[in-house]
């Protein structure tokens, strides 16, 4: 067992657990944060998005030793961040359905939104962006409109 | 209004923020983790059970077919599926040994310290191997039934006098539609807990909380009471969380059952897929006959399901199926013939459509090579013989409502730029490497329960009104994405002429809320909706009624009311069950007559490029046209429209099942291709509302319905672009370079 | 997740040396997971201990000299895409990175765990073997550059020895040349590749010279199509050049069917991909 150190959504943490536990399992049964979701295992779906130093990643590929000292963001830290309103996007355009996709998509549009800087991006970058996101639910549609909807200034 | 808006999403705040349960995100004190030790062979006799002495098996819960206190089987339509097998294996994945432990990692290793010695008997795994009874595997009694779950025939007019007429072309050829995996992105999963005072209780990701309760009441042997199923947050059914839940509702609660303690299974990705229900497989042949001009005055269809190793829904799937098979036209001569066949993989089950996908590509298909090879329009062939109102399908029904598919189609074609695309791609095709391609299909779905399915089912649905003038909908239809507590929500809000926001919908939990039946069939919005409405006026008229309120006095007046009421008797509650609607009348042995109360009517049209260089196909663009009655909410209805049709997008050419003696080969989402955000096409959609009377507000049944169409209409623009005749699906890269090869 | 997570241990090194000497004692190098911990969840990542790379500075960078640009085996394909000057150069290694997983996997894949992961399908070896790539090799007895062409000696076999470690990954610097990859996967995003492709060439008056293909997913190791190179060269490219090709590239391949394609899918695309991209390096 080891300790990590790391800023989990701004605030400081210790984080312990095997050296090789996946973050994923890390910041569900021992930070206790839920809204990152297991959806393949394998790095395919998405579902377990979360940004390591502003860095999108899948969580579930990512070993517990290699977040010493980093700063990871989570779907839980959304909701106090500039993205809140990536969230209400969701919301309104109908990019939530089943939801279990959601707060890694949100994740991803959150890294999309912050490479922008301010620019819109057009649907091919939103396809492209969000391409390691899986979605059973929507055809995607209603997930571009509501990421292009939260990026106008 | 409400209905008709674009409210927000009931639990959408929750679903953003990540704050919502599903229930891998819900832990008990002292929970164990249970996991399943499954066959590996697809047909056999169970010799023996080794457990590896490398494992401390004293730590561990274990459960074989021998622990069950009740009866060892799957209470469905038939009682042929086991919960664990005890003496034969029927298919590859047969669950035989549950194993509990609290550290997940050390059930891992445990599960692998087991092996199932079987004696191997030879299986049958294609649906041509069932039909000639290469082996006996399913119903062994010696008459023409073995090896058959169920067949159906389905009788209208004279096929043999419509084929024997002189004046017309006769067109035979088989199709073929294979496996698909539901694959929602939440696996499937289940919490159960047990104590003798309480009996049994499970909490998990399901689409019928009553299913799962049906399921465990014999296990257990334990009375209604003592069986208490709580639906959490569900990520995702299209059907694969119809009926097997159930199954694994039963695992986990025999583990806790012995273990003493709550029992926690979730399946990983490979298990859900390996494992779980998919889409039947099918194989359809289609003859027709048509006149010069193109009237379809026959249709002799033959359908076949491939259902897996046990009954299960096959029987209902197969009903779908059959009734959908001769399309929206209002062909005077049509016979059906139909089987669901048994073999030896894992059951197959519901997934969005239930058997209609399978045959309506085959009839979209067909059609456009009858067109080709008859030199007709295909736009014209279909309009030609769309169904009008007055005039019958297959069963004989008498379309009632007004309908009008031919402006439906119409409509979508403008928006795909349908004949200017035809032209220039025809003309730009021969000197290209890629090649283009645009396709139709036209097709109607029936809205509920198949048949007298709705009266059996009998549902009921509840209001309770709170002091404060809350109203909350008790029904055990369940929020699995596509919008269930939203549409509830604005229903009772208009019925009421009350805020939405002082509408709840109650968490689906058997204890608290009555059987409004099972979320499936596209039948929650129209069927369970109406029933909803109902039960909402049901309860205003009781306060009307105590002289207490007037309908549209407002939401304080509304409260009041509750509060004077609830203070007098305590609660105020109102439940409406379904009633069969005086002018739907369906004879179940002749399979004729009212087979739905109501159809949605849709024309969708796909635009595809196809590669010639690497045969890679892309669907381009999508145009979804549909008649669905009134739009309770625009954003959640294209929602599912858009969904419905990546998904279709995905059966057409993408997703394919790979076998390997009755198991699924490719059991990973790297392998299993389902469309990413980068394939899937612009989709648009396109609403004609004809409200129906058989559903609140004039709503028709629409989840099922996008499913239908994208693969025959992609098909056939592959077709077109490459004056080929596919005729199966997936049609993967591979398949078209054999097609172009020969 | 079907492994033991408690009969592994990812150890973190202050530094190369460091790590090299835990390479030495038997720890087996962990990158950016992107391919080990898919293995790990599927319970097929033998127990034992691993060294973390991830966080050695020593191992990253992409420099650029008068020869050579080099890159430090912790590139990410996330760095390749954003690079000017391979982007320039060698668009090829660009292409791959673009095409490799999608971005969450760009961002953590390395070029040099993929390297040593030495998957047939992988995305960038065809274009480092096209790219005439060097790879150098680390071990406490000392570093050696070998180059990538033959570094691939089986399925799943490489040249590394117990104890060594790729450091770094150099490319020629290349002008004046024109450029080919295609991955054909399915679909766009998040696909093992069926087929992968990468050529380049030098063309004058329609004919070429220093021609480089190489495949991916159609034999135990990604490879070079010595043969098809051959035919192509220093004549013009017609239908009967073409022909040759295709024959060509039947002697350069083994293809084999699979749970994502065919034998036969793979050679017909090989040689569909040839003939394009022979047919568009004398057009360019």
């Amino acid at each position: 067992m080891i300790d990590v150190k790391c800023r989990l959504n701004g605030k400081e943490h210790t984080l312990r657990g095997h050296s090789m536990a996946r973050l994923l399992d890390v910041i569900r049964e021992e930070a206790k944060l839920t809204g990152t979701k297991e959806g393949c295992g394998e790095g395919e779906c998405g579902a377990c998005s979360v940004l390591i130093d502003g860095v999108l990643v899948d969580s579930c590929l990512v070993p517990l030793a290699q977040v010493q000292g980093a700063e990871i963001t989570t779907i839980e830290g959304v909701a106090h961040s500039k993205h809140q309103k990536l969230q209400q996007a969701f919301i309104e355009h109908g990019g939530a359905q089943c939801g279990i996709c959601t707060p890694g998509m949100i994740i991803a549009s959150a890294a999309l939104i912050d490479r922008c800087q301010g620019r819109v991006p057009n649907t091919a970058e939103v396809r492209e962006a969000l391409a390691g996101n899986l979605c059973r639910c929507t055809g995607y549609m209603k997930i571009i409109d509501a990421v292009q909807a939260a990026a106008k200034p | 209004m409400i209905v008709g808006t674009k409210i927000p999403r009931k639990e959408g705040l929750q679903k953003v923020t990540g704050a919502a349960r599903y229930v891998d995100d819900i832990v008990f004190p002292d929970m164990l983790h249970g996991v399943t030790v499954r066959s590996t062979a697809p047909r056999g006799k169970i010799k023996a059970i080794h457990f590896a002495p490398s494992i401390r098996w004293n730590e561990f819960t274990v459960i074989t077919a021998k622990d069950i206190p009740g009866k060892n089987y799957v209470a469905l339509i038939t009682y042929d599926q086991p919960f664990l097998a005890d003496t034969v294996i029927n298919h590859p994945e047969e669950p035989v040994v549950l194993l509990a432990h609290h550290d997940k990692h050390v059930l891992e290793e445990a599960r692998r310290a087991v092996t199932i010695e079987v004696e191997a008997l030879p299986p049958v795994l294609t649906i041509e191997e069932s039909l000639a009874k290469t082996q006996i595997v399913w119903g062994q009694d010696n008459s023409p039934h073995e090896n058959i779950f169920k067949e159906y025939t389905v009788v209208k007019g004279d096929v043999a006098a419509a084929f024997a007429r002189q004046d017309v072309s006769l067109f035979e050829a088989e199709y073929a539609t294979g496996a698909q995996e539901q694959l929602y992105i939440e696996n499937n999963g289940m919490i159960a807990t047990y104590s003798a005072q309480d009996g049994v209780t499970v909490w998990g990701s399901m689409q019928c909380p009553y299913y799962v309760h049906k399921g465990l009441l014999p296990l257990f042997a334990l009375g209604d009471d003592k069986v208490r199923v709580i639906q959490t947050e569900t990520g995702g059914g299209f059907g694969g969380k119809e009926e097997y839940p159930t199954l694994l509702a039963g695992h986990a609660a025999l583990l806790a059952m012995k273990a003493g303690k709550p029992v926690k299974m979730i399946y990983d990705r490979q298990e859900d897929m390996a494992a779980t229900t998919k889409r039947h497989p099918s194989k359809t042949r289609v003859k027709s006959a048509v006149t010069k001009d193109g009237d379809l005055v026959g249709l002799d269809i033959d359908f076949v399901i491939d259902g897996g190793a046990y009954n299960t829904l096959s029987p209902v799937v197969l009903s779908r199926g059959t009734i959908h098979s001769a399309g929206p036209y209002h062909t005077p001569n049509v016979r059906v013939h139909s089987r669901a066949v048994a073999t030896n993989s894992p059951p197959h089950g519901a997934f969005r459509g239930f058997g209609a996908p399978q045959s309506i590509f085959a009839l979209e298909r067909h059609l456009d090579e009858v067109a080709r090879k008859m030199a007709l329009d295909p736009v014209a062939l279909r309009k030609r013989n769309f169904i009008r109102q007055g005039e019958t399908t297959a069963t004989s029904q008498t379309i009632r409502e007004p309908v009008d598919l031919a402006a439906v189609l119409d409509k979508a074609l403008a928006a795909a730029d349908y004949d200017a695309k035809k032209k220039r791609f025809l003309a730009m095709n021969p000197s290209s490497v890629v090649k283009r391609g645009i396709g139709f299909a036209t097709f109607m779905h029936g809205a509920g329960f198949t048949g007298s399915g709705e009266k059996t089912l009998a549902s009921v649905v509840g209001v309770e009104a709170l002091a404060n003038g809350h109203v909350r909908v008790l029904a055990a239809s369940t929020e699995i994405g596509q919008g269930t507590n939203t549409v509830f929500a604005q229903i009772v809000s208009d019925t009421l002429a009350l805020p939405y926001d002082m509408i709840d919908v109650a968490q689906p939990d058997t204890r608290d809320v009555p059987n409004s039946g099972p979320t499936v069939a596209s039948r929650t919005c129209m069927v369970v909706g109406k029933l909803v409405q109902s039960a909402a006026i049901g309860l205003e008229q009781t306060l009307v009624n105590a002289g207490d309120y007037k309908h549209g006095a407002g939401a304080d007046a509304f409260a009041a009311a509750c509060a004077k009421y609830i203070a007098k008797h305590g609660s105020l509650k109102c439940y409406s069950q379904y009633q069969q609607p005086a002018n739907v009348e369906w004879d179940d042995k002749k399979y004729q007559g009212d087979a739905y109360a109501t159809y949605a009517w849709a024309a969708y049209v796909a635009e595809v490029s196809v590669d010639m260089a690497t045969y890679e196909i892309r669907c381009d663009d999508f145009v979804a046209a549909q008649e669905i009655g009134r739009v309770v909410h625009p954003v959640l209805a294209e929602g599912q429209i858009e969904g419905g049709v990546a998904q279709g997008i995905g059966y057409a050419i993408y997703e394919k099942v790979v076998w390997k003696e009755g198991r699924m080969a490719n059991g990973q989402m790297t392998n299993y291709i389902m469309p990413t955000s980068a394939d899937a096409p612009p989709i648009r959609v396109l609403f004609d509302e004809q409200p129906s009377p058989h559903g609140p507000f004039g709503a028709k049944g629409i989840g099922e319905l996008p499913m239908d169409g994208p693969a025959p209409a992609i098909l056939n623009a592959i077709a077109m672009a490459l004056d080929v005749s596919p005729r199966a699906i997936p049609f993967l890269p591979e398949d078209l370079m054999a097609l172009v090869k020969k | 997740m079907r492994a033991n997570v408690s009969k592994y241990e990812l150890v973190t090194p202050a530094s190369l040396a460091d790590a090299l000497k835990l390479c030495a004692g038997g720890h087996k190098p962990f990158a950016g997971g992107t391919d080990l911990m898919v293995l790990f969840e599927s319970g097929k990542l033998p127990p034992g201990r691993y060294v973390s790379l991830w966080g050695l500075s020593e191992l990253r960078g992409i420099t650029a000299d008068d020869a050579h640009i080099t890159l430090g085996a912790l590139t990410t394909y996330s760095d390749v895409r954003v690079n000017a000057v391979i982007a320039k150069e060698h668009p090829n290694l660009c292409a791959a990175a673009k095409e490799t997983g999608a971005l969450a996997i760009q961002n953590r894949g390395t070029l040099g765990g993929n390297i040593a992961n030495a998957s047939p399908a992988a995305d960038s070896p065809p274009a480092l073997l096209v790219a005439g790539a060097e790879i150098e090799l680390r071990s406490l007895a000392g570093t050696r550059w070998v180059a990538y062409d033959g570094f691939h000696t089986g399925y799943k076999q490489t040249l590394m020895q117990a104890g060594e470690l790729i450091t770094r990954v150099r490319i020629p610097r290349a002008s004046d040349r024109v450029s080919y990859y295609r991955k054909v996967g399915t679909r766009k995003a998040q696909a093992i590749s069926k087929v992968c492709v990468a050529a380049s060439a030098k063309v004058k008056a329609g004919v070429l010279s220093d021609l480089r293909i190489a495949l991916g997913s159609v034999g135990p190791v990604p490879l070079r199509c010595k043969h098809t190179e051959a035919v192509l060269v220093t004549r013009v490219i017609d239908a009967q050049a073409i022909k040759e090709a295709r024959d060509a590239v039947q002697k350069d391949i083994a293809p084999i069917d699979d749970i994502r394609s065919t034998r036969e899918y793979r050679l017909t695309v090989a040689q569909n991909l040839v003939a394009e991209l022979a047919l568009r390096f004398v057009a360019s």
